[in-house]
């Protein structure tokens, strides 16, 4: 799950992290009032999407007068954003972010992320601020710099120093870094974050530390013992589609191509995705139905892809280890009679109980084509594909 | 021969009395794996299976000697589960559960270093000797007794490798779901580094995906130490970048643990690899000639 920069900065703040001052605003009305209540003669009006890139984007707009902010407030909000981060269709933006503008001296980079091969925790730093981290690494190597945490430890103070001085900074800003950098560490582990970063942390006119962007992703699996975050989700930005597959236990992951598939397995259904791809087709999802897919899982699954108006076939492949195939060929065909689905479906099921499952399939009587394995499933509904026409989208 | 457990393994499951740890402990029990017991806390002195159920690991261990245990406790307390086995002793440790915190898992992955406990998992399908001990959620009836090591960060992709070593005739020594998270147990290496030593396992086959870079260490450690052919599959060429695709591990971030990356890896290794999952099976027939 992502947090909105609204929803990070006051976190940041309470962990001893710097920000600069702000408040977050739904129309014109409010982001005047938090220009008025915030002070000063410069502001800045952000875009609150889960997307980067928002400053080339049109999302981030310097307002000398609370006018100007209550305009680009308006500008913003209602209207769909789009990003080099985000899907062509954008993200919407219903809330801004209005802080006070800050003299930026020096833009540096500094993430805390999980290092899976060092099975730690891991900050990255650069002197290179403002530009896109993977960007840096890949022409300037040099300029990253990892500091690897000892989880028996903890963060020391002599890592902190590593960063700061490798960042450049002198004086007092060391003492400063030092105190960011383990409010970031103790946000961090508190909080369950998977991934914090600060593009750009500035050093400022007058040589102080300001966090001016904040990206917090949070560990889904330890949402259950963060209720309070758990509640900032902002489902208007995710993939409708998704979210709904999420809360039937569903993975589902939306892609360009026409052929979707339903497979039990986050690996199979990967492995299925590039079975199409190498007969020839485009895979139009990722849908894994889990371990305990039931007939009415199938069916909500079914619904799913459907939503799709580009799809013009579907690929079931289902191994029966502890899901049995005579259940998954019911959940089939029930679902082929009841959602009604308009285009070719086939169907390759191995494992347990699978001759029950392919007998329930061809007395069905239904147009549903049997695959005899996986080459054969998958050049199956790359040809079915190639002969489909949808009309409309079905409801 | 066979690697991490055999016929004599003495096995108990943490999580015994619920649901997942009920079923597949009769799937295990019906397989032959000598589960001698099980821990639910605050069921201890009680019957369950025909089995004694214990209020603590240390005392499953004291009063069974069970050298192994295989975990279905929920995620919320799996980390809690697995640190309780180590503590009593248990050497070989199976964690089923999927969903657990990555920072629970950092946090037991450093408190491990250093002891001599082998822990699979999370979020696999466990460990299985054809023929002798099951432990975890696959299949039993699709395996044979035989000469491939398989080991894969996927569970139903195990599966289809099992079973088409399974139809080829070849069969399995040992079968090893290393789970899909990304801070996990046992890894690629370790694996092979015991199927090099088994007597048993004539040939490997290594299933991967995209994310992290196991595979490319993996790729680095068969060309340097393992003398047994490799075949090896990664799911995921046409995974999109930055979307998690199922398993906690599964991503593709800032361009790194491509499925491309991994395949190049592994065949300037000297790896047979294979861009369809339905090639895995001849493919090891044709290796081992």
């Amino acid at each position: 799950m992502n947090l909105h920069e609204y929803q990070a900065k006051p976190l940041f703040a309470r962990f001893g992290v710097p920000v600069p001052a702000g408040r977050v605003a739904g129309n014109r009305a409010e982001a005047e009032a938090a220009t008025r209540s915030l002070g000063g003669e410069l502001w800045v009006v952000k875009a609150q999407i889960h997307a980067g890139g928002r400053g080339k984007a049109g999302g981030v707009k310097l307002c000398r007068s609370a006018a100007e902010a209550g305009a680009a407030a308006e500008a913003m909000i209602g209207r769909r954003l789009v990003t080099h981060q985000t899907q062509a269709q954008g993200l919407p933006i219903e809330k801004v972010w209005v802080e006070c503008g800050s003299a930026i001296a020096r833009e540096l980079y500094l993430s805390l992320v999980v290092d899976r091969s060092r099975e730690c925790l891991a900050f990255i730093a650069s002197a290179a601020g403002g530009m896109e981290i993977e960007e840096v690494a890949a022409k300037h190597p040099e300029q990253i710099i990892t500091v690897a945490i000892n989880p028996a430890s903890g963060f020391s103070g002599f890592e902190a120093r590593r960063l700061a001085f490798a960042l450049g900074l002198e004086g007092g800003q060391v003492k400063a870094f030092t105190r960011l950098a383990r409010g970031l560490y103790d946000l961090f582990v508190a909080k369950d974050a998977s991934l914090i970063e600060i593009n750009p942390l500035i050093v400022t006119a007058a040589g102080e530390l300001l966090a001016l962007d904040a990206k917090v992703n949070l560990d889904d699996n330890a949402l259950f013992r963060h209720q309070d975050l758990a509640d900032l989700r902002d489902p208007s930005q995710e993939d409708a589609t998704e979210a709904e597959a999420g809360e039937h236990g569903l993975n589902y992951v939306s892609l360009d191509g026409d052929i979707a598939c339903m497979v039990n397995g986050a690996g199979l259904a990967m492995a299925t995705m590039d079975l199409i791809k190498l007969a020839g087709g485009e895979p139009a999802n990722f849908l894994d139905v889990g371990g305990s897919a039931t007939a009415e899982r199938v069916t909500v699954a079914f619904r799913l892809i459907l939503s799709n108006p580009r799809v013009k076939a579907i690929l079931v492949n289902i191994f029966g280890g502890i899901v049995h195939c005579d259940m998954i060929a019911e959940g089939v065909i029930n679902a082929v009679k009841g959602v009604g689905v308009p285009v070719p479906v086939v169907v390759r099921l191995e494992g347990t109980n699978v001759e029950a499952g392919r007998k329930l399939l061809t007395e069905s009587g239904l147009d549903i084509i049997a695959a005899e394995n996986l080459t054969d499933a998958a050049e199956k509904a790359v040809a079915a594909a190639r002969h489909t026409q949808r009309e409309g989208k079905p409801s | 021969m066979s690697i991490l457990i055999d016929r004599d393994t003495r096995v108990i499951c943490q999580g015994f009395t619920g649901r997942q740890g009920t079923f597949h402990s009769e799937q295990a029990i019906a397989y032959g794996t000598r589960l001698v017991g099980g821990v639910t806390p605050g069921r201890g002195g009680e019957t369950h299976l025909d089995r004694p159920v214990f209020n603590t690991c240390r005392e499953a261990v004291e009063a069974t000697g069970a050298g192994a245990s295989m975990i279905y406790v929920p995620a919320p307390f799996a980390a809690d589960a697995i640190l309780e086995a180590a503590a009593a002793g248990i050497e070989t440790i199976v964690c089923i559960t999927e969903g657990i915190p990555v920072l629970d898992m950092v946090r037991v992955k450093a408190a491990l270093k250093g002891s001599s406990v082998r822990l699979v998992g999370p979020n696999c399908p466990g460990v299985i000797t054809p023929g002798e001990c099951k432990i975890g959620i696959m299949p039993g009836h699709i395996h044979r007794p035989g000469k491939v090591g398989i080991v894969s960060r996927s569970g139903t992709l195990t599966y289809v490798a099992v079973y088409q070593t399974t139809l080829e005739g070849l069969g399995q020594s040992t079968c090893v779901g290393i789970g899909g998270d990304p801070v996990h147990g046992l890894g690629f290496v370790e694996v092979l580094a015991l199927f090099q030593q088994d007597s048993a396992t004539q040939a490997i086959v290594m299933v991967g995906e995209i994310g992290g870079n196991d595979e490319e260490q993996a790729a680095e450690y068969i060309r340097s130490e393992v003398t047994k052919p490799v075949v090896a599959y990664i799911a995921g060429v046409t995974a999109p970048p930055g979307k998690r695709m199922g398993h906690a591990g599964a991503i593709i971030s800032g361009g790194k643990g491509t499925a491309g990356h991994k395949f190049a890896a592994l065949e300037r290794a000297g790896v047979t690899t294979v861009r369809s999952s339905a090639d895995i099976g001849r493919a090891v027939t044709q290796v081992l000639g």
